[in-house]
């Protein structure tokens, strides 16, 4: 009787893992530092309206937010039409001046990102952009989505 | 003497389970990771008026006045359109190829301004301002193509082809602030 030795492949089939702890980390510390933690707490209910012609603003560093929508209360209700900036709710208009002019000088070329809600009026952001002409931020931008 | 040999603990930290961990915050960190770009309509307010200065004189035809009112319809010079039409209107406008003395000398000199009221809806006046974007960006378009083969978008930017096409159509929007009339 004929004995058929199986053959065996003379290498391990073995992936070596040595290594894999510092692919790991690697992709770790892209995530990490691509990582924005802490977004604003939005006070206001902002639903972004959808526009086609719109353009990316790649230098996310020069963007300042305003978020102009209807107040959240407690209980899932809805109040007025209020501003925030940062994570304050702003209940007099003629601040945003002197709060704008600040940024503006911290950071020369500030671009103002307005979020506004879209069923919003327009009579608010009427004030807060006459608000920004005097602070001389007059670089704006209307956040939109882009259309699907 | 007796020496007993005595066996050392080894000191090496058991590297063994430093993969996990690190999958652990990895797993921690792409969760919650939002890559996302900000997309908008950029615009650029005019300085303020003083209150003693006058504004500077423009002639009528030159000037192409939006309204957007409270119900959300839009008068073009003082003709209502619908929200597709604006665009079409604005291009002949600026363009003005048949030479009317009612539309644009030049398209240099075309100044589209947008007036709106305290309760004109948000939604309404984006639409209309993606529409005079989307105007202005035809019309770059087609200047771009028809002296260097490629569309707008491709020029590079703050290159001298791209600041003639931005100097043959420049983007001169008014936003008026709106009476309540």
């Amino acid at each position: 009787m004929a004995h058929f030795k199986k053959k065996q492949a003379g290498s391990k089939q073995e992936i070596p893992t040595s290594a894999m702890p510092d692919v790991v980390f690697m992709l770790l510390f892209f995530f990490m530092v691509t990582t924005v933690l802490r977004e604003v707490t939005l006070k206001v209910r902002v639903n972004l309206t959808q526009a086609e012609n719109i353009e990316k603003i790649e230098q996310k560093r020069l963007l300042s937010y305003i978020y102009i929508g209807p107040e959240r209360l407690p209980g899932n209700r809805l109040g007025e039409d209020k501003v925030q900036i940062d994570d304050a709710i702003i209940e007099d208009i003629g601040a945003i001046r002197t709060l704008m002019y600040d940024k503006l000088r911290e950071q020369p070329k500030l671009i103002v990102s307005l979020r506004v809600d879209e069923a919003s009026e327009f009579g608010l952001l009427t004030d807060v952009q006459k608000e920004l002409q005097q602070a001389s931020t007059f670089r704006i931008n209307y956040s939109t989505r882009r259309e699907p | 003497m007796l020496l007993k040999k005595r066996k050392r603990e080894s000191a090496e930290i058991n590297g063994s389970s430093m993969a996990d961990i690190a999958f652990l915050l990895l797993i921690f960190f792409l969760v919650t990771t939002t890559i996302n770009v900000d997309t908008g309509i950029g615009l650029v307010l005019p300085p303020p008026l003083e209150d003693d200065q006058e504004p500077p004189p423009i002639k009528e035809r030159n000037l192409m006045n939006i309204l957007v009112n409270a119900e959300g319809r839009v008068l073009m010079d003082d003709e209502p359109k619908q929200l597709n039409e604006v665009k079409a209107s604005l291009i002949e406008f600026i363009k003005n190829p048949t030479n009317d003395p009612d539309l644009a000398e030049t398209p240099e000199l075309a100044i589209v301004s947008i007036k709106t009221q305290r309760a004109t809806p948000y939604k309404i006046y984006v639409d209309m301002l993606d529409e005079v974007m989307g105007a202005y960006k035809d019309l770059r378009d087609e200047a771009s193509r028809a002296n260097y083969g490629v569309p707008f978008s491709s020029l590079q930017d703050e290159s001298p082809q791209q600041e003639q096409i931005q100097d043959m159509y420049p983007k001169k929007i008014s936003i008026a602030e709106g009476g309540d009339s």
